[in-house]
């Protein structure tokens, strides 16, 4: 009687983690569009409850009371400190919360992996093998992802320095770890013990530590999504030890994700997924390039403001340096003011602007500017000729002409955003300095570009100031002071 | 410093260099503006609107007599000896095709400045008479057009019957040669238009017209922005086109100046013959000897078979506020760049080349002609290196590429054939999930990435279930772990979900 109840639950856990995988797939659908993205959440979530369901189910009748009350216990502590953090993290903050949410996952699959170990369960003797090579793959991708999605919050957070740790022979490192680890697999799958197993825990980790660390800051943006797409793998490595199908859909699903967006991330660098794991762009990048230089035309605050009010059409194109300044705000409001003068504004979003993919999109919607303007690069590039005044804001590389141009260039052939091709351009910048791939831009120097120096907010809000005093019907200046409250 | 300006003398000219609304703006710049009585008449601006907008009316020694004289047209001999010494005169010189004009301004001396040699630079686009008053031709060319021809410009479908729409074409795509495909494509005509830059195809679209390209494999490269001279095959290729479109179109614009040189004729004496009774050709070159066999610089003809050929060399003067108002906003645009302190004081400054390009005359120095400006910053040679260098970038060749493939297909074969159950069942699942994996996330808008990788971490917490499952085994050792996996995906799912949710309500439609 008992068994027979046991084998139906079982039953209904696998018909219940089906279903549980087609909402995964509906989920991730949804996002498509920005229309159906909050109904695929609701598909995720309902999803993931199912499975949760059936999954306690199965436990509660297979383990006693101390096993019920721990899982209650973990699962409202995870609940609570996620949640919490969830709504607490700041937008910019994203990168990095993204980065520790992958090294959980990662953690777990270790620690999974090491139960599975510890505690085989009883399983067919042609199968010891198999289940062996799947509990080292399993710690092997789950270690990587922990330790290297540790590396990528703290450079992401700025709790460790983004410039990348260049070891001699550090390729020869990366393979000659790989070789080991495939080494160690067959070993221990012909003498399973436990000191193979911490060796190769101990030794993935270290893998995941130097992969990112020597990765640069600016190629961040495929670093997480690489390891957005090595959780995935995790997760699948964990299924196939479990022999859970769901554990291996899903695990595919994510792991398939983190590298469709990595390959995105890469072509929009111009750049082989091959070049950014091995990590030699920040380094050949300062050789080259500083000699072009030329002179640079000066504007203020207010002439950017009149240049603006008499536009027909503004592109705004910023990156991470928006971010950090904060100026994400009155670039919006800057946005909202233009747009009630009845000028065209759109946004251009370059794949790589910000520290995620999306990340860009992100910020300007938490600060209410409304997505149908903001513009992919594809979507906008053909626009810049027609176009006013462009706002260069906290963006450098991958609005460089050099990338088009310049053949000799490090950054020679990567997709950028045409801004040159507008009337005026507007960059705003803290200095003259180069950007993250350390490559001189001739933007600057360029007739129609003008630099508009210091903090970005600060000068964001002045010109929305300034607009504010200009009349759009009548340059008297008695209407304007009526206008201005 | 005071900026004169004056009545034209020119016979039959209407406009003047200011108008009320940029008076209002030169004074804002710091000059005192004096105006000769009666300058905006032909313009219809009355002296008081002038006198409203801050301005002085004066007599014409006074205001020929200013620091500063801005003209529509070069001063006559005897306006020049109006001009006191040291004087800027601002005017529309065409200082290459008058050099004895320039040497008596250097005579003077004044300093003089030719506002028509503007360089076609994007940042003096503001200052550039030319495009304003070829924009002004433009237009004026389909009005008149419109005028000479007995018929509607749109199709109508009517009570008493159906009409055709006016087909026109407009030879040359500059500023005149676009505004006039606006114009005609407003007023319902079917509008095509030739040029020998292939690359104005989109703009003649962008406003309503058809691009008819010239086939000879040859495209011209324009280095400052100007037209230039065509090679034999492509005029002869052209002349042909021509030719058919005569026989079909109802109205022929052509604007093919080329600066200094006289205009090519493109449309024959048997291209004009070929046309329909009632047909307009309006020849906008004919001040430079005309696109049209038989086109009369200034005059209205109308040819044995029927088609009216306007020469008409005065244009602008026939819409002459509107005329006055861009010219006078170009001058403004000028002298804005040469007043950087806004109070009054004009600074010639030879180091910019836009002001470099106009000074024709410095205090008695003769600055004409100015070195040459290059427009486009990038050669179009550099194209071609580009390619070659990403495409070296792209490394794997096709075959190895193809390789690949059937060895991985190979390999999977040979895995599932060969691996004991349940392995195979759950590599199937595997390969499918991912290859669904790809194409669903191949749909995911750019924008949403951010939430993906959210939502991906939330459901990539359900190796949950895993940890689950493993709390039920008794050892100790193994619950612990199991237990910290738990905690630790619990925050992932949760965490997760709830971020991407806060994050998708963030997103609002304008």
């Amino acid at each position: 009687m008992f068994d027979s109840l046991a084998t139906a639950s079982v039953a209904i856990a696998g018909g219940a983690y089906i279903v549980a995988a087609l909402l995964f797939i509906l989920s991730l659908g949804g996002l498509s569009r920005h229309e159906t993205a909050r109904g695929g959440v609701i598909y995720g979530i309902v999803g993931m409850i199912i499975a949760l369901v059936a999954t306690v189910v199965l436990v509660i009748q297979r383990t006693d009371g101390l096993g019920i009350v721990l899982l209650v216990v973990a699962v409202a502590i995870g609940g609570s400190i996620g949640l919490w953090r969830a709504a607490r993290v700041q937008m910019t903050g994203m990168p990095q919360f993204i980065a520790l949410l992958h090294s959980f996952v990662g953690l777990a699959a270790v620690l999974i992996g090491w139960n599975g170990y510890l505690h085989d369960g009883g399983i067919a003797a042609n199968l010891v093998g198999i289940h062996h090579a799947e509990v080292f793959i399993g710690v092997f991708i789950g270690a990587v992802t922990f330790t290297g999605s540790i590396i990528a919050f703290l450079k992401l957070s700025a709790r460790m320095p983004s410039a990348p740790l260049v070891l001699p022979g550090r390729n020869a490192l990366n393979l000659g770890a790989l070789v080991v680890f495939v080494g160690l697999t067959v070993w221990f799958v012909i003498t399973p013990t436990l000191g193979l197993l911490i060796a190769v825990t101990v030794l993935a980790l270290l893998l995941g530590l130097h992969l990112v660390a020597s990765i640069g800051g600016g190629d961040m943006p495929v670093v997480v999504s690489m390891l957005n797409s090595y959780s995935g793998w995790a997760a699948a490595a964990s299924g196939f030890l479990l022999d859970n199908d769901l554990l291996i859909v899903t695990g595919a699903l994510v792991g398939s994700s983190g590298a469709f967006l990595s390959y995105i991330m890469c072509q929009a660098m111009n750049r082989s997924f091959l070049s950014v794991i091995a990590g030699g762009f920040g380094i050949e990048a300062p050789t080259k390039g500083d000699e072009e230089t030329g002179e640079y035309h000066e504007i203020t605050a207010t002439d950017t403001a009149q240049l603006l009010a008499e536009a027909r059409s503004v592109i705004i194109t910023p990156g991470f340096g928006m971010a950090v300044a904060q100026a994400q705000y009155p670039v919006a409001e800057l946005a909202r003011v233009l747009r009630a003068r009845g000028v065209e504004v759109h946004f251009g979003i370059h794949p790589v602007a910000g520290r995620l993919p999306g990340h860009m999109n992100v910020l300007l919607a938490e600060a209410k500017v409304p997505y149908d303007i903001v513009l992919s690069m594809d979507e906008i590039n053909d626009d810049f000729p027609g176009t006013s005044v462009v706002l260069v804001i906290g963006a450098n590389d991958t609005v460089n002409p050099a990338a088009a141009e310049d053949p000799g260039s490090p950054i020679a052939g990567m997709p950028v955003l045409k801004v040159w091709e507008a009337d005026e351009v507007i960059v705003f910048k803290r200095s003259m300095a180069s950007g993250y791939a350390g490559v001189q831009n001739p933007l600057f120097y360029r007739d129609n570009a003008r630099m508009l120096f210091g903090d970005a907010k600060d000068r964001v809000e002045e010109i929305v100031h300034e607009l504010g005093r200009l009349n759009p019907a009548s340059p008297g200046a008695g209407a304007a002071h009526a206008s201005s409250e | 410093m005071p900026i004169g300006i004056i009545v034209e003398s020119a016979p039959g000219e209407t406009r003047v260099a200011a108008t009320p609304s940029t008076v209002a703006q030169l004074i804002q710049l710091g000059y005192e503006v004096v105006v000769e009585r009666g300058a905006g008449a032909g313009s219809s601006f009355p002296d008081a609107d002038y006198e409203a907008a801050g301005a002085r009316i004066v007599a014409k020694k006074a205001a020929w007599g200013s620091a500063v004289v801005l003209t529509v047209n070069a001063p006559t001999d005897a306006e020049l000896k109006l001009l006191s010494k040291g004087a800027v005169l601002i005017s529309w010189l065409s200082p290459a095709l008058n050099p004895e004009l320039i040497d008596k301004l250097v005579a003077l001396p004044i300093t003089a400045l030719a506002v028509d040699a503007v360089p076609r630079i994007s940042r003096a686009q503001s200052m550039d008479v030319l495009s304003s008053t070829a924009n002004i031709a433009g237009y004026r060319a389909i009005v008149e057009a419109a005028n000479a021809f007995g018929r509607f410009f749109t199709g109508q479908v009517t009570a008493a019957g159906k009409v055709p729409p006016a087909k026109v074409l407009v030879a040359g795509v500059g500023v005149a040669g676009l505004a006039a495909i606006g114009a005609a494509s407003s007023l319902g005509a079917i509008v095509r238009a030739t040029d020998p830059r292939p690359e104005v195809a989109d703009q003649v679209a962008s406003i309503g017209g058809t691009y008819l390209p010239v086939e000879v494999g040859e495209t011209m490269d324009s280095s400052d922005g100007y037209a230039k001279a065509t090679s034999e095959a492509y005029d002869k290729r052209a002349a042909e086109l021509y030719s058919e479109q005569a026989r079909d179109v109802d109205i022929i614009v052509t604007t093919a100046n080329i600066p200094g040189r006289a205009a090519p004729k493109l449309i024959t004496a048997a291209d004009v013959a070929s046309m329909r009774s009632g047909s307009v050709i309006v020849d906008l070159a004919a001040a430079n000897g005309g696109n049209v066999v038989g086109t009369v610089p200034g005059e209205k003809i109308v040819t044995k078979n029927g088609v009216t050929i306007i020469g008409y060399t005065d244009l602008a003067r026939r819409l002459p506020a509107q005329a006055s108002q861009l010219y006078g906003q170009n001058l403004v645009n000028l002298l804005k760049l040469l007043t950087p302190g806004k109070d009054g004081a004009l600074v010639l400054d030879l180091d910019d080349v836009v002001q470099r390009a106009i000074t024709v005359a410095r205090n008695g120095e003769k600055l004409w002609p100015p070195p040459a400006v290059q427009v486009s910053a990038a050669p179009a040679a550099a194209s071609a290196p580009i390619a070659a260098v990403t495409s070296k970038r792209r490394g794997i060749p096709r075959a190895v590429r193809i390789a690949l493939t059937i060895v991985g297909i190979l390999a999977l074969f040979v895995i599932i054939a060969i691996a004991p159950p349940p392995l195979p069942q759950h590599i199937t699942v595997f390969v499918l999930a991912i290859v669904i994996g790809f194409y669903v996330i191949g749909k995911v808008h750019h924008a949403l990435h951010t939430p993906l990788m959210s939502v991906t971490n939330a459901i990539s917490g359900i190796v949950v279930v895993g940890a689950l499952v493993q709390i039920a085994v008794g050892d100790p050792v193994t619950r612990v772990l199991s237990v910290i996996a738990v905690l630790l995906t619990s925050i992932n799912i949760f965490g997760g979900f709830a971020v991407t949710r806060r994050m998708l309500r963030m997103f609002s439609k304008g």
